[in-house]
């Protein structure tokens, strides 16, 4: 026998948000569409800024790029800031369980040495990669007009902290948690040889003005080279003499990676597709940084790779100048 | 086991060794662009900081146990949220006159929460120290989960009262909202060094109490379960945000001693600010909670008079001082609440949430609170206003009211010692006057009138004619500049505001729940059951 709860049903007066109703029509909305759409002030500012008093507090202006809605840019994913720490959670549940394991095991201090020397010349710098990856993320999620694209520029800024923190956990794994790891990849990032192309570049997106072009040269260019080079092929490369104890851990830089990958794909995409003006600067910014990028990772990828070090590139740039191609930002390439 | 000598266990990291592992040694001093260009904006404010790393992390929270334990929280307060929704628990407040609150809230405090999660982000880009950008990151953060959580939970009521659906629309636009945004963004233009002794410091560390115990428990009085859980739930980031706070503040003062006055001066300037945003509770405690908590002079001895008397004995031996206008908020405490109920009761029909005058039983407790003013200056206003209601003739103001030129709030105070003559104050700036409501908000002016020039005054703005939608003809016949503002501002004419008695919030509120829209007044409709006269088998029952 089934009963039926009786409930008393009132017809609401409306069913979401003004503003989501003049865009979706008055339907019940997403907690996406709620934590997102319009909720950045867009009129009537008070003051100057001291930091920038010829614009106002948000001002489309800080870019070059133009649209006619900023809230076009929005995210696939739908985080808003309760599924995003939840799903974040999560993952971090099943890498604790990884991390665990390798730990109890040993499995990174039982490499070989020139293996452990390997790892902490060419993936433990990688936190201060990431590092200059958050302050770049930031600069966006700060300066950029419109929730849709400052929420989820929030979220990959502390992604970044935690991807740092990532790495940096790989390191005490290989130093037994001395932390010498640590000090001696400060170094290798600030003066090695190998390194300084790619911390030449990092910091001159520190100087870049443009959130757009700041959000195309890191999350777009530097990660879709970076992510592949060292989580892929120095990976596999590592893997092939040494078992997969490092990849157990490079897993989820990847798959973090490809989860983030569909938000800036979108975003750029829908940037591009607005008018042909963005497309050229879109272009311009993805050939421009993609050259720079290339050039400065090309010493740490033969210093690691050695003979292989050109195909993998090769293979990396093949990859990013399609993905360029789709999302509409790769006129310039090739 | 692989043999290369590798055999010590590894080593049992505490918690805080942990977390300097994986934190401090993050950044590193850039040497292919210049300091200054990357860090652009820490200089122009004139504090000097010498050494980054003596900064205190607060928080000490890595990013993984952030997402665990924030993601915990998150899924407690979805799942009361849900409940909440699914039984139509927007009805099980006292009475339709709390829902008045809310839209003060949705309306006036969403989106500072917002404007804070920007303002930190700026913060969490500019300063040089890892330390204090991973503290700002991660305020950053909690700042958009109190915007986000506070939308969702609201939504629900959004959906069955009036004035709640246009939340960032009227922020930008209606006259008395300018109050929060004119906050809020002051301290977003100022330098990061402003910035965040004025969020960190003088709101959330000085101020934040009295935002928050009165207002959650006037929630939670009030039935009001989901807003309740919103509270809670961030009441533990508040913490780490108080904490914050005040490192902040010992952090610059230790760092040199040129930055006392500077602070000095910051801490004058939005203590004082903080107090005129933060007196609008005064009018939600004493006169729109239907059980109340507590009068507002209570929360103010106990929440500014004891814990920031505590707080300035503590900074002394820095060479700081207490607030220097804080004399005058002890002296107003037994007034601001009922001068700015007057106020907005006066202009009731151009705000966004509807007004009432007190029931004897309210004024009976005021007098309680507030014996030496209450009955002396402002029974005998409500009294004198609630024959004019009866008699038909209801008292209303038809002309919108002078604004501070700083805080924004009307000219609606008095002074300090003397409760019978209005405070107002002005300054000319190249040619021009501008008007003040107090002496506080006059120092502000003073000292960088080129900033607040910029203020965009809503009043003003209406009669320079700048507040109209683009498809109104002001030539019109039958044009109502008052009527079309209001639209402007997306509040809806006579719908949103105006007299609670007879509005659409306490007639559908009657229809739906059967109960009294305003407990203090028996039913206004039909639609309550008379339960004066039990019936025999009631009296018996009971």
């Amino acid at each position: 026998m089934t009963v039926e709860i009786r409930t008393k049903s009132v017809k609401p007066l409306s069913n979401s948000f003004g503003h989501l109703q003049r865009r979706f029509g008055d339907k019940p909305a997403s907690r996406y569409q709620e934590a997102t759409y319009d909720i950045q002030s867009s009129a009537n500012f008070h003051y100057k800024p001291l930091w920038d008093p010829e614009r106002e507090m948000f001002d489309v202006r800080r870019t070059a790029i133009t649209m006619k809605d900023w809230y076009a840019l929005k995210d696939p994913r739908q985080f808003y800031y309760g599924n995003y720490t939840t799903t974040r959670a999560k993952q971090q549940d099943a890498l604790d369980r990884t991390l665990d394991f390798v730990e109890k095991r040993d499995l990174l201090r039982a490499l070989p040495a020139d293996t452990r020397a390997l790892i902490e010349h060419a993936i433990v710098p990688l936190r201060h990669y990431e590092w200059g990856a958050n302050t770049n993320s930031a600069h966006v999620a700060a300066y950029a007009y419109g929730t849709a694209v400052t929420s989820p520029a929030m979220m990959n800024t502390m992604d970044r902290l935690g991807m740092a923190q990532h790495i940096s956990r790989i390191g005490l794994l290989i130093d037994g948690n001395s932390g010498e790891s640590l000090l001696a990849s400060k170094t290798t990032w600030t003066d090695h040889a190998d390194w300084q192309g790619l911390r030449r570049e990092v910091e001159r997106m520190f100087v870049t003005r443009d959130w757009f072009e700041v959000f195309i040269a890191q999350i777009l260019v530097a990660d879709a080279l970076v992510y592949p080079l060292f989580f892929q092929h120095l990976d596999s490369a590592i893997a092939a003499g040494n078992g997969s104890a490092l990849s157990s851990l490079t897993d989820y830089l990847m798959r973090w990676y490809e989860e983030t990958g569909k938000w800036v794909d979108a975003v750029i995409k829908t940037a591009a597709a607005e008018n042909p003006e963005n497309k050229a600067l879109l272009s311009g910014w993805t050939v421009t940084w993609r050259d720079r990028l290339v050039t400065a990772l090309a010493p740490i990828a033969q210093s690691t790779l050695g003979n292989q070090s050109e195909d993998a590139l090769a293979a990396v740039v093949a990859a990013f100048n399609t993905r360029a191609a789709r999302l509409g930002c790769g006129d310039a390439l090739k | 086991m692989a043999a290369e000598g590798n055999v010590k266990p590894a080593k049992k990291l505490s918690l805080k060794e942990n977390y300097a592992l994986l934190t401090r040694g993050l950044g590193w001093e850039p040497s292919y662009e210049k300091h200054e260009e990357i860090f652009r904006n820490i200089s122009f404010e004139g504090i000097k900081i010498h050494d980054w790393e003596k900064w205190e992390d607060p928080f000490r929270l890595t990013m993984d146990a952030y997402w665990k334990y924030q993601g915990e929280k998150e899924r407690k307060l979805y799942a009361i949220v849900d409940a909440f929704q699914q039984n139509n628990g927007q009805f099980n407040v006292t009475d339709a006159r709390y829902v008045q609150a809310l839209k003060i809230f949705i309306n006036g405090i969403t989106e500072l929460e917002y404007d804070s999660h920007r303002g930190f982000n700026m913060l969490a880009r500019e300063f040089p120290g890892v330390g204090p950008r991973i503290a700002a990151q991660m305020q950053s953060l909690d700042e958009l989960r109190h915007a986000t959580t506070q939308i969702h939970t609201i939504s629900q009521y959004a959906k069955y009262f009036t004035g709640m659906n246009e939340f960032p629309y009227q922020f930008d636009r209606a006259w008395y909202l300018s109050i929060p945004k004119s906050f809020f963004e002051d301290a977003v233009t100022s330098g990061p060094f402003e910035f965040i002794v004025a969020i960190s410091f003088a709101f959330e560390y000085v101020l934040t109490n009295l935002a928050f115990m009165p207002w959650m428990s006037g929630a939670a009085f009030n039935g009001d379960m989901a807003t309740v859980s919103f509270g809670f739930s961030a009441q533990s980031d508040e913490a780490r945000h108080m904490t914050l706070g005040i490192e902040v503040i010992k952090f610059l003062l230790e760092q040199d001693p040129a930055n006392v006055p500077l602070v000095q001066k910051w801490i004058d300037k939005w203590f004082w600010r903080g107090y005129r945003l933060l007196s609008l509770l005064a009018t939600m405690m004493d006169y729109m909670l239907p059980k109340r908590v507590m009068a507002w002079n209570e929360a103010w001895e106990i929440y500014y008079e004891q814990n920031g008397g505590a707080l300035f004995a503590d900074l002394a031996r820095y060479g700081i001082k207490p607030p220097k206008r804080a004399p005058e908020t002890i002296a107003e405490k037994g007034h601001v609440a009922h001068q700015m109920w007057s106020v907005f009761y006066a202009n009731r029909d151009a705000v966004g949430f509807q007004m009432w005058l007190p029931s004897n039983e309210e004024m009976d407790w005021m007098s309680e609170k507030y014996p030496d003013t209450f009955d002396k200056y402002y029974r005998p206003r409500y009294e004198y206003w609630r024959e004019m209601e009866k008699a038909g003739t209801p008292f209303k103001n038809t002309t919108l009211p002078q604004l501070c030129q700083v805080c924004q709030w009307p000219c609606l105070f008095t002074e300090p010692d003397d409760p019978t003559t209005l405070s107002l104050r002005e300054t000319e700036y190249k040619g021009e006057t501008f008007h003040m409501c107090s002496d506080g908000c006059k120092d502000i002016f003073d000292d960088t009138p080129e900033k607040f020039v910029h203020a965009w005054l809503p009043v003003h703005q209406i009669y320079q004619g700048n507040c109209f939608l683009p498809d109104v003809d002001p030539t019109a016949p039958g044009f109502n500049p008052m009527y079309e503002a209001l639209r402007y501002m997306g509040i809806k004419p006579g719908v949103d505001g105006g007299d609670f008695k007879g509005s659409a919030d306490a007639t559908n509120w009657e229809k739906w729940t059967s109960r009294p829209a305003n407990i203090h007044e028996g039913a206004y409709t039909d639609a309550v059951r008379d339960t004066s006269n039990p019936s025999d088998a009631a009296r018996k029952a009971i």
